[in-house]
């Protein structure tokens, strides 16, 4: 069974974020990391090709400046090999652009599963995954909890709002998984020498049959007009306790008619 | 772009609208001249009364989609009334599991661009103008569409309050769903409910919290009595989601819940930006942590440097000295 694992590769969520004073596009200088989100998605679409009795794990990415970074780490993890999209025109992509290359990436591994997380850390739209199914002409199942996958179908417990549901759908199909869906392993040393050596095809939007006002800030259609510092909520009494910081509490909650 | 008729993607639950719904509904009445909903389900009929009342005017019945997955189906009928001619100008749509799926999939269907996570709308110029919450809630940032709508609005819950404006029951318009192919092949096949009791969280008029503080698992177990104590709803940071101490549902934060409540109580929780995004809008915020430096504190109303695992069961134990 050949997965194909989207993976995000971001600024480090560690340092400060910030957008470019022009463009309002999130600033992705420096090095990009795996998104943690993502690394979810390379376990579980290395189990379940190991479960199938092999196939191919190949990584999806679409960042600026030919980034591996990120792919680097996920190969390290063990998945065979990557498809990277970079190009300048997609500087100032939305959802819907990248959706469109990641969908024209993905058609190239002819997967019979494509694993992405429910949302990424930096942009958090939370609609690539369905944009990109949809544009397949892929059933989708999103926010999975757990995954199993046989003869030729996939069943997932997807979260609801009520608990959970168990949900069947035939292969191919996009599904996306929840942080709680597996523990994804550390690379090992091994893995790392080895990521060194795996296949990192590059690819230019031209080369997936995509026109450049399709994608980037040409094809977003949305703009960011303004960005403004939201008003903060201020620190109010610190009670550093003593044993009796309780009854500081429940009078507060008396004062608030709480109790 | 003159903005005369909006839709809402209509979610209910339990043969009601979810307050999300009825959030929408009510933003919407002040956007546009008509007012529609999207709706799905063996029973929209019955919830045609409030839809109405919070707006509607008229409730597109897809009816019972039985096992099938809501996003293909449902963003297939919107894309089939828009190619039509009968679509609207502006599509609001609640942040929740299906609430994406039919917004990325109608977004790839008609071709059209999606703004998210919006905590509020406005129009300025007659232009629908998008409000993001951005890094953890430190900064808004304002965007809109520059191409023909319809404009696809993907709103967080919480983000306005639902007030009835007493219309009558919206008309309920039976429309075909159209085949949409392979695309909706996935089936639930089972449904489990976890039980819970006590306030929901997203209505709950206080909260309490619990985080890594606590320290282990059985540890939550204080979170509950004292919520119950204070019929308050229990909740969660990801970090106890994440380590299996509570189910999912619980989390509140960027990726869980958004809360308003009157009384946050936060126990052993750091206050990263993805949770104060989801607990910032509380009316008043107390924070237990031992960590003087803990970001929590430099929002909360009443802040203790704290052992939760000494201030908690001492707040138990005179709460419970009152009842
Ligand atoms: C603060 C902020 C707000 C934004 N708001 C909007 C908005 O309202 N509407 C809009 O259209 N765009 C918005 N964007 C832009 C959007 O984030 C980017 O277009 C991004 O390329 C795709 O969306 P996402 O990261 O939100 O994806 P999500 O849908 O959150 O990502 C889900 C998953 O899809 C996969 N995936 C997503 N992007 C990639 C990628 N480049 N390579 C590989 N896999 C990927 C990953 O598995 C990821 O976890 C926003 C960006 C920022 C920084
Ligand atoms: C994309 C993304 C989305 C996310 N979404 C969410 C979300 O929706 N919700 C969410 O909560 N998080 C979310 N997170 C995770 C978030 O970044 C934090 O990791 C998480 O909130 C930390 O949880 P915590 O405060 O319980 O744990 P920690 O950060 O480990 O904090 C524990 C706190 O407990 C205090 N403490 C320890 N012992 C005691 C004691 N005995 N008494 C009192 N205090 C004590 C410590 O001082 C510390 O401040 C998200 C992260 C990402 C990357």
């Amino acid at each position: 069974m050949n997965v194909a694992v989207c993976v995000k590769q971001i600024p480090d969520p560690a340092a400060p974020g910030s957008l470019h004073p022009d463009t309002k596009n999130l600033v992705r200088e420096g090095k990009l990391i795996l998104d943690d989100s993502d690394s979810y998605g390379v376990e579980m679409a290395l189990q379940l090709a190991e479960h199938a009795g092999g196939g191919e794990v190949t990584l999806v990415s679409m960042a600026p400046n030919e980034e591996t970074s990120g792919l680097r780490t996920a190969l390290a993890m063990g998945a065979a090999r990557a498809i990277l999209v970079s190009d300048e025109t997609l500087a100032g992509s939305d959802a819907l652009g990248t959706a469109k290359v990641l969908a024209a990436a993905i058609k190239r591994a002819e997967p019979d599963l494509v694993m992405a997380a429910t949302e990424s850390t930096d942009g958090y739209t939370g609609t690539t995954p369905a944009q990109v199914a949809e544009l397949l002409g892929l059933p989708s199942v999103t926010f999975a909890k757990r995954i199993d996958v046989s003869e030729g179908s996939v069943r997932v417990e997807r979260q609801t709002e009520a608990g959970y549901d168990e949900v069947e759908c035939p292969l191919p199909a996009l599904v996306t998984v929840t942080a709680g869906v597996v523990e994804p392993r550390y690379p090992s040393f091994k893995g790392i020498m080895a990521a060194k050596g795996k296949p990192v095809e590059q690819l230019k939007v031209t080369d997936l049959g995509l026109s450049p006002d399709q994608v980037g800030s040409a094809g977003a259609r949305q703009e960011v007009t303004d960005v403004a510092a939201a008003e903060e909520r201020k620190a109010g009494e610190i009670v550093v306790d003593e044993g009796d910081a309780h009854e500081r509490i429940i009078a507060f909650l008396e004062q608030l008619k709480v109790l | 772009m003159a903005i005369d008729k909006v839709w809402v993607v209509a979610e209910s639950s339990g043969g009601a609208p979810t307050s999300l719904t009825l959030e929408l509904l009510t933003k919407a009445r002040s956007l546009g001249s008509v007012v529609e909903a999207v709706a799905w389900g063996g029973d929209v009929a019955s919830t045609a009364g409030e839809l109405g009342s919070h707006g509607a005017s008229k409730v597109y019945d897809l009816g019972d989609l039985g096992d099938a997955l809501p996003g293909s189906r449902v963003a297939a009928a919107i894309a089939a009334q828009i190619q039509a001619g009968n679509g609207p100008d502006l599509i609001l749509i609640g942040t929740s599991y299906d609430g994406r799926d039919v917004a990325g999939r109608l977004s790839a269907r008609i071709d059209r661009p999606v703004l998210t996570n919006l905590v509020d709308l406005t129009v300025e110029d007659g232009v629908p103008v998008a409000h993001h919450a951005i890094f953890g809630g430190t900064q808004t940032a304002r965007s809109r569409f520059t191409a023909e709508g319809p404009g696809i609005f993907v709103v967080r819950a919480k983000s306005f309050a639902a007030e009835p404006a007493g219309g009558p029951a919206a008309e309920v318009a039976p429309v075909e769903v159209p085949e949409a192919g392979a695309t909706d092949t996935a089936r639930v096949r089972e449904r489990h409910v976890e039980e819970r009791t006590g306030p929901q969280l997203d209505e709950a008029d206080v909260v309490v919290s619990g985080g890594r503080g606590l320290g282990q698992a059985e540890k939550y177990e204080m979170i509950e009595e004292l919520a119950k104590l204070l019929k308050a709803a229990p909740g969660a940071s990801r970090a106890i989601v994440d380590a299996g101490w509570v189910p999912y549902a619980y989390q509140v934060g960027q990726t869980g819940k958004t809360v308003k409540p009157t009384v946050y109580l936060a126990c052993g929780i750091s206050g990263a930006t993805q949770h104060m995004v989801g607990m910032k809008g509380a009316k008043n915020i107390i924070a237990i942590n031992k960590d003087q430096e803990a970001p929590i504190l430099s929002i909360a109303d009443l802040g203790i440097v704290g052992d939760v695992h000494k201030v908690v069961p001492k707040l138990i134990d005179a709460l419970k000295a009152r009842a």
